[in-house]
């Protein structure tokens, strides 16, 4: 498998605070990565600078190098919103847009400049199919996607975040707002993904990582403290400070 | 938020100490009646029913509630899958102790071949080893498990002493009644396999040292 994104000697500072400490990580295709560490050690931060998210930040600054396809990330003339279609998002709380579940999906492409009528509907429907919800809507594409249970709303919102054609699929916390069905079925549903895409989540709940990932990161303070296959994580990881946090001795 | 874990883990290892070292005392005292020709003793150990079985199910069950409730990862995992292991060895040294003692509570200590001091220095080797191959897992110690592992072809080694010199007892015997030897050779069996389990033990430590399957 190749490296599909690489950092290298990345660093984050917001004003004073520096965030990020030196992280050299390569995220691989088709592979689930996960990244764990308790709450403000930098996890999400991290994430949100593989589609260039922290842009919308003040006062970030950042230095060191991420290449996504040969294409440098930081602190460079990127098209952003190209890129953002080319690495997708989805979030920790499902946010629809408040518009019927087909404008939804079909909000990207027309943004892309997909205008005909019969390839959006095709679009729409292959992406509620990928997303594993399509059979639940397909009678209803044009009432709300506000009406949508939780779970359902996040596959909406993975659904959407497919109908652009992303390589890479970043999820932060994408279950923590869900009841235990709605997290298998999207747990299910990234690792179905993963055949086509690249994956990067972020989660609090350890369990989900030891079943979802391939790779798991652990991020501690600001610093990537260990990365490894997620096996070796939770049975054998070479740093105290991750064997304690995996193990609940924390704190 | 360990408290329970820690709790279970350490209840787990508690009645792991008291089960391995019940078969050891077993083993103890079924060649200590051996060389004091204490019948009584021997049978003492037979019929003194210590439910080896239910103490090793009870281990397990422990393990496997642990695993559904607290859902151990790294080394508390690797410490519940070495223990789910181990337990069968540990078990089937108490059984093949409970054995041996059987055949000691009828043995004809009339009989006074080279064989019987054999025997008498292989069971110091095989309770050594089962003694250390226990202590490696209580401890953690990796260099004592090897040893244990190591030791094993001094055990094997008696084993093969013991067979020839019965063959040769048995050419150049007139007695047709083989019931003897076989007795003799029975038990040097046992502690051959007694032997084997100790190994398996001491390769359990190192499994739950190293997380590598050996």
């Amino acid at each position: 498998m190749n490296s599909l994104i690489s950092v290298r000697n990345f660093n984050l500072y917001y004003g004073d605070n520096h965030a990020l400490h030196n992280i050299n990580m390569d995220i691989m295709e088709h592979e689930i990565t996960a990244l764990i560490g308790p709450s403000g050690c930098g996890k999400s931060t991290f994430l949100r600078c593989l589609n260039r998210m922290n842009d919308l930040i003040e006062n970030v600054r950042l230095d060191g190098s991420i290449v996504y396809k040969g294409q440098e990330l930081v602190n460079s003339k990127v098209n952003v919103s190209a890129l953002r279609k080319s690495v997708g998002m989805v979030f920790q709380k499902p946010n629809p847009f408040a518009m019927s579940i087909y404008d939804n999906i079909a909000y990207g492409p027309r943004i892309h400049g997909v205008k005909n009528r019969s390839a959006l509907d095709e679009i729409v429907e292959s992406s509620l199919k990928k997303a594993a919800i399509f059979d639940e809507v397909k009678d209803r594409l044009k009432s709300s996607a506000l009406g949508l249970s939780g779970g359902q709303q996040q596959r909406l919102c993975i659904a959407r975040a497919l109908a652009v054609e992303p390589e890479v699929l970043l999820m932060d916390e994408p279950t923590s707002a869900l009841d235990p069905i709605s997290t298998g079925k999207i747990e299910e549903l990234t690792c179905e993904l993963k055949k086509k895409y690249s994956i990067v989540i972020v989660t609090h709940n350890m369990q989900q990582a030891l079943r979802i990932s391939d790779k798991t990161a652990f991020f501690l303070l600001g610093d990537l403290v260990e990365m490894d296959s997620t096996d070796n994580i939770f049975t054998k990881p070479k740093d105290k400070r991750c064997e304690d946090y995996v193990t609940g001795r924390f704190g | 938020m360990r408290f329970v874990l820690d709790e279970l883990l350490q209840k787990i290892s508690e009645l792991l100490i008291l089960m391995a070292s019940s078969c050891e005392q077993n083993l103890n005292n079924a060649f200590e009646a051996f060389r004091t020709h204490d019948k009584e003793k021997a049978l003492a150990i037979y019929k003194n029913d210590y439910d080896l079985s239910s103490k090793a199910r009870e281990i397990e069950s422990l393990c496997i509630k642990t695993i559904l409730r607290q859902q151990p990862v790294a080394k508390d995992m690797l410490i519940i899958s070495a223990t789910l292991k181990l337990v069968r060895d540990v078990e089937r040294i108490g059984t093949q102790a409970i054995s041996i003692a059987e055949l000691i509570s009828s043995f004809n200590f009339s009989y006074r071949g080279d064989e019987i001091l054999l025997i008498e220095k292989m069971s110091e080797e095989a309770i050594e080893m089962v003694k250390n191959s226990v202590d490696s897992f209580i401890t953690k110690n990796e260099d004592q498990a090897r040893a244990v592992i190591k030791h094993d072809s001094v055990v094997d080694k008696y084993f093969n002493l013991i067979k020839l010199a019965l063959i040769r007892e048995i050419r150049k015997s007139e007695d047709t009644d083989g019931s003897l030897p076989l007795d003799v050779l029975m038990i040097a069996k046992y502690l051959e396999r007694i032997g084997d389990h100790s190994c398996n033990v001491a390769k359990c430590t190192l499994y739950m040292i190293s997380g590598e399957l050996s």
